[in-house]
């Protein structure tokens, strides 16, 4: 009855977007895992083949929690020749880099992130596959566009690996992994992968999604995928927690933090929560010497999308200035089905200096670029 | 308002659907069951294309657990963030008063009555015998 | 900040038990030997250590034994003080986190016992919500039934975390008893540790436990919203209490939006998310966690979208704020009325009953 989505026409996008923008939040994914193979020792062929992946949860394929659209896209952004959305550059050009306008585009690879793989190894090979795969593919033949130094996040001295590795490339622009970590991202642990990412000058960027293997919930498992994507912002709100208490930005005091794909309006009632019971409990955590207030206003940064949608869009342009203006880094989270019209999404009550500081100037900020 | 001839209709059969540029304005046109509508093609949320929606039937709910489906065909998701739209009236399901896509009224009208005008073909060529979809825009 | 008039309605006190000795009496033959038998120890959850700062201001800590374990303390801390019309308690005893759901039961009746016994009857100012063991629907269902003629109980407590989310259809039993009722679902910060209580496993900190509870309530209410309990139930009224407040309006934000285009995922939910908030959920004052500034505060409380959301409350003995403030600066007279008394009085309807 309907027509075949994959084979028809694609709607010619609308004429180029007069105002350039960053989109700090572009999914490139390969058409297959197989597509990997040319990064992959022959080892890991086989393995794929037998083993299929491991990570951290029940299905071989898809997750349990089925997708607003399918494989979570937009159902226009599937190229004519079928192949996954986001697998294609040249169509990503057609439909969104150059009618958006994008002059800076940071690729945030997600599918797969192999640094939610259970087996160490093959998260490490195959982190170093997409990182290998986005060179090639993606940044050594579109200039507009940076990688995100993928890392086995779960198992320190890998994720190090990986990082210094990278370090020395300036196509790579930050450390990336997945939000749902199968412990609080400030935990010790972690800190190898930081002080890696510090040593070579990067920020890291923890992207919404992954597999901890814990409910998104602190109750339980929820029934539906709609209640799976919002409680990603409750997710990075613990994270931001953990980094903040745990004293990661005492420690590192050059870190820097993005969070992606998390919306941003919950962040300033965090930070006023954090506060405030803080100052009454200070004594648990005496190597913070500053309010967490005060570490989230220095070390961490967000992305827009998905941007909340109140009723009033000037109770987002309050919260974009309780967060400040220069901490906030647009994306669209291109080809995705929540994806944010650049052309639309913002509100239009915003002067011309906001939009272009959201739109542009905090991402060359935030990415060295100037 | 104007008549439009947007497709003859055998170029538009059941099942299909058409995107057209009438006077500017970019128009979907479907023929669900034998019966044609006509959207503008432009999502209310952020101007999603509707063309590349698909469409689903009416999915209702008299209480948690129970699940009534009827209109299969009916209601176009849009291809972004599925919000869904009534085919027949552009209304939206979740605020159906509140959010709408533009609908247009959609006619089936015989090349010879066509001749008498007026209406606007820039681009379908008419002729008396044929049948043709006819857009009020 | 400010004191509260005379005459609120104080929407979450805590008193506690000083030790399971209290409860003995309370319970049955069979649980009273049991609790020997095995030397059950005191049932505090971690949620509150005895010690922390936040769970009891250091002004009501008396010399020896717990804070707000007597009635003298009660009245000399709060009721004389600050002379609330009504004060609703909420005992934390953490009967939830039992894995025997049939002593979890028994000394849920115990503690409802012992408070109608030696606090409601003893003081005519307060009422309580029912304690249930809510890891068995049933059984909790039981309880409700078991008091609920006694209108000094006037809602059903549950804490925010429990085995499965909310929403879930496992636990409709206790919301089909609370709305025959009439009674509202208080959902309270603290968990039965089923799970860890952020979405990426145990923290390191008990302050990190305490800040994560405001996430706990997010998610919370999008299950009690997304599995249709305030469709199913729409007598049903649900507070959500010591939740921190100010995450709401983002909260909110972001589900409606999303809502908007899975809405076939959850047909049953049939008007935006805001709306069911407004009619249907209540969330009490302290903590507010609001901003340094005035002028941003008020903005905020624009942001919530209606001003019968807040329910007066001093939560105490939890340390939430000094001396007599507990009113947050930046509320209008006419706001400031709503939450001390008109929002209480349009939310606990038993307590049109008793109090004048």
């Amino acid at each position: 009855m309907n027509i075949n989505v994959a084979s028809s026409t694609r709607v010619k996008s609308a004429a180029r977007a007069k105002l350039a923008i960053a989109d700090c939040d572009l999914h490139p994914a390969p058409n297959g895992l197989k597509e990997l193979h040319p990064y992959l020792d022959e080892r890991w062929h086989r393995h794929l083949e037998m083993f299929g992946t491991l990570r951290r949860h029940g299905y071989q394929q898809g997750p349990a929690y089925p997708k607003g659209q399918p494989e979570a896209m937009r159902r226009d952004s599937w190229p004519p020749d079928g192949s996954r959305p986001g697998s294609r550059l040249g169509f990503m050009q057609w439909q969104h880099l150059d009618p958006n306008n994008v002059e800076l585009g940071v690729l945030t690879p997600i599918s797969p992130h192999p640094g939610g793989f259970q087996n160490a190894e093959m998260s490490a090979a195959f982190c170093r596959a997409v990182n290998d795969w986005q060179k090639a593919e993606w940044t050594q033949k579109d200039s507009r566009l940076r990688a995100s130094i993928t890392v086995p996040y779960e198992h320190g001295e890998l994720a190090v690996g990986e990082i210094e590795r990278r370090a020395d490339d300036p196509e790579f622009v930050q450390v990336f992994l997945l939000s749902r970590t199968a412990a609080p991202i400030g935990q010790r642990r972690y800190w190898p992968m930081f002080e890696a990412a510090v040593r070579a000058n990067r920020p890291v960027a923890i992207h919404a999604f992954g597999f901890g293997g814990f409910p998104i919930t602190g109750g339980g498992w929820p029934s539906f995928y709609l209640e799976e994507m919002t409680g990603h912002a409750q997710c990075c709100q613990s994270q931001v927690t953990s980094l903040v208490l745990e004293g990661v930005f005492e420690r590192f005091p050059t870190l820097r933090v993005v969070f992606i794909e998390g919306g941003f309006a919950w962040l300033p009632s965090l930070a006023w929560r954090l506060d405030r019971h803080w100052k009454k409990l200070k004594s648990e955590t005496p190597h913070l010497e500053r309010l967490p207030s005060e570490y989230i206003r220095d070390h961490i940064w967000v992305t827009t999308q998905p941007m909340e949608e109140p009723r009033s869009a000037g109770h987002l342009i309050d919260v974009c200035e309780w967060i400040g203006w220069d901490k906030i880094l647009f994306a669209t989270d291109y080809p995705h089905w929540d994806f944010d019209n650049p052309a639309q999404c913002l509100p239009p009550a915003l002067t011309e200096e906001q939009r272009g500081r959201i739109f542009l100037e905090n991402a060359r900020s935030f990415y060295g670029m100037n | 308002m104007a008549k439009h001839v947007v497709a003859a209709v055998e170029a538009l059969p059941p099942g299909s659907r058409k995107l057209v540029d009438v006077d500017g304005r970019p128009i979907v046109i479907f023929n669900v069951k034998g019966e044609y509508f006509a959207l503008r093609n432009r999502c209310p949320h952020q101007g999603g294309n509707l063309y590349e929606g698909k469409l689903t039937g009416l999915i209702t709910s008299p209480e948690p657990g129970r699940y009534e489906y009827s209109r299969q065909g009916e209601i176009l998701r849009c291809p972004w963030h599925g919000w869904e739209f009534d085919i027949r009236t552009g209304k939206s399901c979740i605020d159906p008063t509140r959010i709408r896509v533009k609908s247009y009224p959609v006619d089936v009208e015989c090349g010879r009555h066509l001749v008498e005008g007026p209406y606007v073909a820039e681009t379908v060529p008419v002729t008396v015998e044929a049948e043709y979809v006819v857009v009020d825009v | 900040m400010r004191p509260p008039a005379s005459g609120a309605i104080d929407c979450d006190i805590h008193p506690s038990v000083p030790g399971l000795e209290v409860l003995l009496p309370y319970l049955t033959d069979h649980w009273r030997d049991y609790v020997a038998q095995t030397g059950l120890h005191e049932l505090e959850s971690v949620s509150y250590p005895l010690g922390a700062p936040i769970t009891a201001r250091q002004d009501w800590r008396p010399r020896r034994g717990k804070p707000a374990s007597t009635l003298d303390q009660l009245r000399s801390d709060l009721l004389d003080r600050w002379n609330p019309k009504v004060a609703i308690c909420n005992c934390l005893y953490g009967v939830q986190l039992l894995f025997s759901e049939d002593m979890a039961a028994g000394i849920a009746r115990a503690i409802n016992g012992w408070i109608a016994a030696e606090w409601l009857d003893r003081e005519p100012r307060l009422r309580a919500s029912i304690v249930v063991p809510m890891q068995n629907p049933e059984l909790a269902v039981e309880e409700i039934e078991h008091w609920a003629a006694d209108r000094r109980f006037v809602q059903v407590l549950l804490l925010v975390m429990g085995d499965l989310p909310l929403g879930r259809r496992y636990y409709w039993p206790i919301y089909a008893a609370a709305a025959r009722h009439g009674l509202p679902v208080g959902i309270h910060a603290g968990s039965s540790y089923r799970h860890p209580v952020t979405p990426v496993g145990w923290p390191s900190f008990y302050t990190e436990d305490y800040v994560n509870q405001a996430q706990a309530f997010q998610t919370q209410l999008t299950s009690l919203i997304a599995e249709g309990v305030f469709n199913k139930f729409p007598d049903l009224r649900v507070v959500l209490i010591e939740s921190g407040v100010t995450w709401l309006p983002a909260h909110l934000w972001r589900l409606s939006k999303f809502w908007r285009g899975l809405r076939m995922e959850v047909p049953w939910v049939d008007r935006p998310p805001d709306e069911i908030v407004r009619d249907q959920v209540r969330l009490t004052l302290q903590p507010v966690d609001g901003p340094p500034q005035r002028e941003q505060f008020e903005r905020l409380m624009d942001h919530m979208g209606s001003d019968r959301l807040l329910l007066f409350s001093t939560d105490y003995p939890h340390w939430q704020f000094d001396g007599d403030d507990a009113l947050p600066d930046g509320l209008s007279a006419d706001l400031a009325r709503k939450i001390l008394v008109d929002n209480p009085r349009e939310t606990y309807l038993r307590l049109k009953e008793t109090v004048q």
